[in-house]
């Protein structure tokens, strides 16, 4: 276990320094930050001033041992558009992202699992091929439609008025289609609970929760179809195999095979899948937080690129593999506690 | 400092008392912009988030009309003492948001603290001092005669120069003006504009609130509190106003002005703008542009009408020159000349029948359907046989490539700073000189030493009548040589719920007057 951990913690090592040095490298091809800072008339010679005082103008490698030298000592550098240090921009916006994908997670769990199994115990049934119809094309729009669809929808609202509204079938299809909207359309409200740190959450206020839906709702909807087919062909094969054959054979209730006996083993995979997906999840946060003017770090990573915030990138870049070091790890630990026969690394067998 | 701390506990008190003021001034106001304001530090960096900013929680000596007139503002008056001397009148009784009353010493920090900064020097260059008479009489002196002074003194936004000096705990100097990294002046502020930042996230909101001291009283505005948020996507800003999330909304895309126009609850107010956007024909890198016949060929291939009507939906105005119209230099007799078959014609005259290939470049992120645009304009050229290897880049890096003049014809958009004539010229169509810095744009090396030294001589003229002459001169000249390509002027837009009427506080500049805006 500890050498596991050990081997990780080097990996996670390894990993950062590739990241900041391909971050570093590429810096040339993001563009000049100089020209986000000074004013369209401002002279070159000014430029090159200011560029000498900021470092630029140094050789890549000098400049790459100066970032290096600080970074071992926790220091990231400072943020070019936020004039401070990178982590704590980092650390400001990281609440954000992190209750938006805790919010797609618990929508994509409460749907996928009860949904798959359904789906694997009724295969023909007409709810299930519903489902499944819709898994597939949820999987094939791209999040930001969805996203413009659900303002359309929620946010702003839909009048249909293109059935006669005289008579009585065409006023209920005309209500019927059209919606209300209210719901809010960007960003995190004003109605924030301040936890710890840097932490504002959102979880705690009806207007905090309001502004939550939407986002997780076009966020779930890339990742809830992949797991609704996921659980479903795990689900499938299980329910086939000796030991729920038994179960059955054996009289148990049908609701203790499938949901305790045959459940557990179709998990497996998820969490596998589902550990991996968390760095998919961070990459979908990108979209949908610049569609709703979600404050997270995606949102900020963007902005970031166009404004060629070299400090921020490089920072934001290592701070995300970090987490998918640690995620990877954590998964790994847990998959090994769910399924004993499974050995971790460096573990004597 | 002792006499500061003062200042701020008596503003404090007076803050806490009921004013006549703050209760009219109770509408709150939620906008959303493309961006929010990079710094608190009017000085640190010259742009249009910048000067909206100012126009907010400070107030210039003197304003821009909506008819491109003056209007005083801390400048009770002025008047010409002689060809290089302007004397203005401050307004007294004005008061700064820490309680400090406005003098000229004030006046003399802010010009001096314009004078070292980086990106507000250039403007600032033509004056030698200003010259404190008494406490509410200073004057502007240029070394010259400058043609452009209340121009220029429209930039002066008199900051609270107590406030501003002294050094704070880290020992740095609060005045210090730091374009990377924190300072005082980054993150702290004192004006005397109708609103004071009550707080900031920043790239998330800021907050404003009515400042109740706020020495216009004669002013119409009756917003108390703003609530200001970045939303840089365009569809999501103009989704926000249409749910009914924020009541003001600027920039607004063509794309969004039909469904703008056809909301009952939303109302939109477009102007012609005046960033012209022009593309150079590098003359250095083609040896065909050197040749007046092929780039008057290009300027006869373009449809400017075209691209304006379909490409940006009508929300641009067609140029054929670089002043629009308002600016002295505007020539109201240069039309575009779209005629392909007289194109062709000068291309065979110019034994370019055959054509050749060049390459292009535009920014995809920069201007409005800038990449579109670019590719129209490929298109159009293949007609007299030019064959165009067009790239687009983001913004971030197509200015790298801008400056090392990396494509044979490279897109540009300009503000004048001065809102004069007189700045295009020096920095699109100068003789490029990296020492004068003159033509730092000029990426078509167009260089005629005749028209800049008439230029030189307008920027000299105070008799403004000759000036317009010589400018709108230079502009026929220009346009005659075909020295770039000009598109069009970008228009503006701005929506807001019905009942903000935003249509009077509204300018060409796009210096929104926030404190003057009222709303039912």
């Amino acid at each position: 276990m500890l050498a596991f951990l050990v081997q990780r913690i080097s990996q996670a090592i390894l990993v950062m320094f590739v990241i900041s040095v391909i971050a570093f490298a590429i810096q040339d091809g993001l563009g000049d930050p100089l020209q986000q800072m000074v004013g369209m008339s401002v002279s070159e010679e000014e430029r090159d001033a200011i560029r000498d005082e900021m470092g630029l103008n140094d050789p890549l490698v000098v400049q790459y041992l100066r970032f290096a030298g600080n970074a071992v000592q926790g220091d990231l550098g400072i943020s070019y558009f936020y004039g401070k240090p990178t982590l704590d921009v980092i650390l400001e916006h990281l609440p954000a992202t992190l209750e938006l994908a805790i919010g797609a997670s618990l929508i994509i769990l409460f749907f996928s699992v009860p949904i798959g199994v359904y789906a694997a115990i009724r295969p023909q049934a007409l709810l299930s091929k519903f489902f499944m119809g819709v898994s597939t094309v949820g999987i094939s729009i791209p999040v930001f439609l969805t996203a413009i669809v659900l303002i359309q929808l929620f946010s702003i609202g839909v009048t249909v008025d293109m059935f006669p509204a005289d008579t009585g079938w065409g006023q209920n299809l005309n209500s019927a289609l059209s919606t209300e909207g209210g719901l809010p359309s960007y960003g995190r409200g004003d109605e924030l609970t301040h936890l710890f740190g840097t932490w504002h959450s959102g979880f705690f206020s009806q207007g905090g929760l309001l502004h939550l839906i939407l986002p997780a709702i076009s966020l779930a909807s890339i990742m809830l179809p992949l797991f609704i087919r996921l659980i479903r062909a795990e689900m499938m094969e299980v329910l086939q195999s000796d030991y729920v054959r038994y179960a059955r054979a054996k009289g148990l209730q049908p609701g203790r095979i499938n949901f305790l006996h045959a459940l557990k083993n179709t998990m497996l995979p998820v969490i596998t899948v589902g550990g991996v997906q968390i760095g998919t999840m961070v990459a979908y946060t990108i979209l949908t937080e610049t569609v709703f003017q979600w404050p997270g770090v995606g949102l900020m990573f963007l902005e970031a690129i166009t404004r060629s915030d070299i400090p921020l990138i490089v920072a934001y870049l290592m701070v995300v593999g970090l987490i998918f070091v640690i995620t990877n790890t954590i998964v790994d630990l847990i998959y090994g506690l769910v399924n004993p026969t499974v050995k971790l690394t460096g573990k004597k067998a | 400092m002792k006499k500061l701390l003062t200042a701020f506990v008596g503003s404090m008190a007076l803050a806490s008392a009921p004013m006549a003021m703050s209760a009219e001034a109770n509408k709150e106001l939620k906008m959303a912009y493309d961006a929010d304001p990079v710094t608190l530090d009017i000085h640190e960096q010259l742009s249009g988030g910048m000067l909206q900013l100012s126009h907010m929680t400070f107030d210039p000596l003197l304003r821009w009309t909506k008819d491109l007139g003056f209007e005083g503002r801390l400048a009770e008056s002025w008047e010409r003492v002689d060809e290089n001397t302007m004397r203005f009148k401050l307004r007294e009784g004005v008061k700064f948001h820490s309680g400090n009353e406005l003098t000229t010493k004030d006046v003399q920090f802010t010009f001096d603290r314009l004078k070292k900064s980086q990106d507000f020097k250039a403007i600032f260059k033509p004056f030698s001092e200003l010259k404190v008479i008494d406490d509410y009489t200073f004057e502007l002196i240029t070394s010259e005669p400058y043609p452009l002074l209340l121009n220029t003194a429209t930039y002066i936004f008199p900051m609270d120069s107590e406030f501003y000096s002294g050094k704070t705990d880290g020992g740095q100097e609060k005045d210090a003006i730091v374009k990377h990294g924190n300072s005082f002046a980054s993150n702290n502020m004192s004006g005397t504009g109708p609103f004071t930042v009550a707080s900031r996230q920043q790239g998330v909101r800021v907050e404003f609130e009515r400042f109740d001291d706020y020495w216009d009283t004669e002013s119409p505005g009756n917003v108390g509190k703003i609530v200001l948020t970045p939303i840089k996507e365009n569809n999501t800003r103009v989704s926000a106003l249409l749910s009914g999330g924020v009541d003001f909304v600027a920039p607004v895309p063509p794309t969004d002005l039909e469904r703008i126009r056809n909301d009952k609850n939303s109302e939109l107010v477009t102007m012609s703008g005046t960033r012209i956007i022009l593309f150079h024909m590098n003359q250095e890198r083609v040896e065909a542009f050197k040749n007046p016949k092929v780039r008057q060929a290009i300027a006869h291939a373009i449809n400017q009408e075209g691209i304006a009507a379909k490409i940006m939906k009508g929300f641009a105005t067609p140029a054929a020159q670089m002043s629009p119209e308002g600016y002295q230099g505007h020539n109201a007799s240069l039309e575009p000349r779209f005629d392909v078959a007289k194109a062709q014609e000068l291309m065979k005259e110019a034994g370019y029948e055959d054509g050749f290939t060049i390459t292009m470049m535009a920014p995809n992120n920069r201007y409005v359907n800038d990449a579109k645009i670019a590719q129209a304009v490929a298109a159009m050229l293949a007609r007299i046989n030019i064959t165009v290897d067009l790239k687009t880049l983001p913004k971030a890096q197509y200015w790298p490539e801008y400056d090392n003049r990396a494509a044979d014809m490279m897109m540009i958009g300009w503000h004048a700073d001065t809102e004069d004539s007189a700045n295009f010229f020096e920095f699109l169509t100068f003789c490029p000189d990296a020492d004068s810095g003159s033509g730092q744009y000029n990426a078509g090396n167009y260089c005629n030493a005749e028209l800049d030294a008439l230029v030189d001589k307008a920027n000299v003229e105070t008799d403004l009548d000759k000036r317009a002459a010589m400018l709108q001169e230079v502009e026929q000249r220009l346009y005659d040589e075909a020295a770039f390509i000009p598109l069009h002027w970008q228009d503006l837009a701005w929506a807001s719920k019905k009942n903000v009427q935003i249509e009077p506080i509204l300018n060409v500049m796009n210096f929104p007057y926030m404190g003057d805006l009222v709303v039912e």
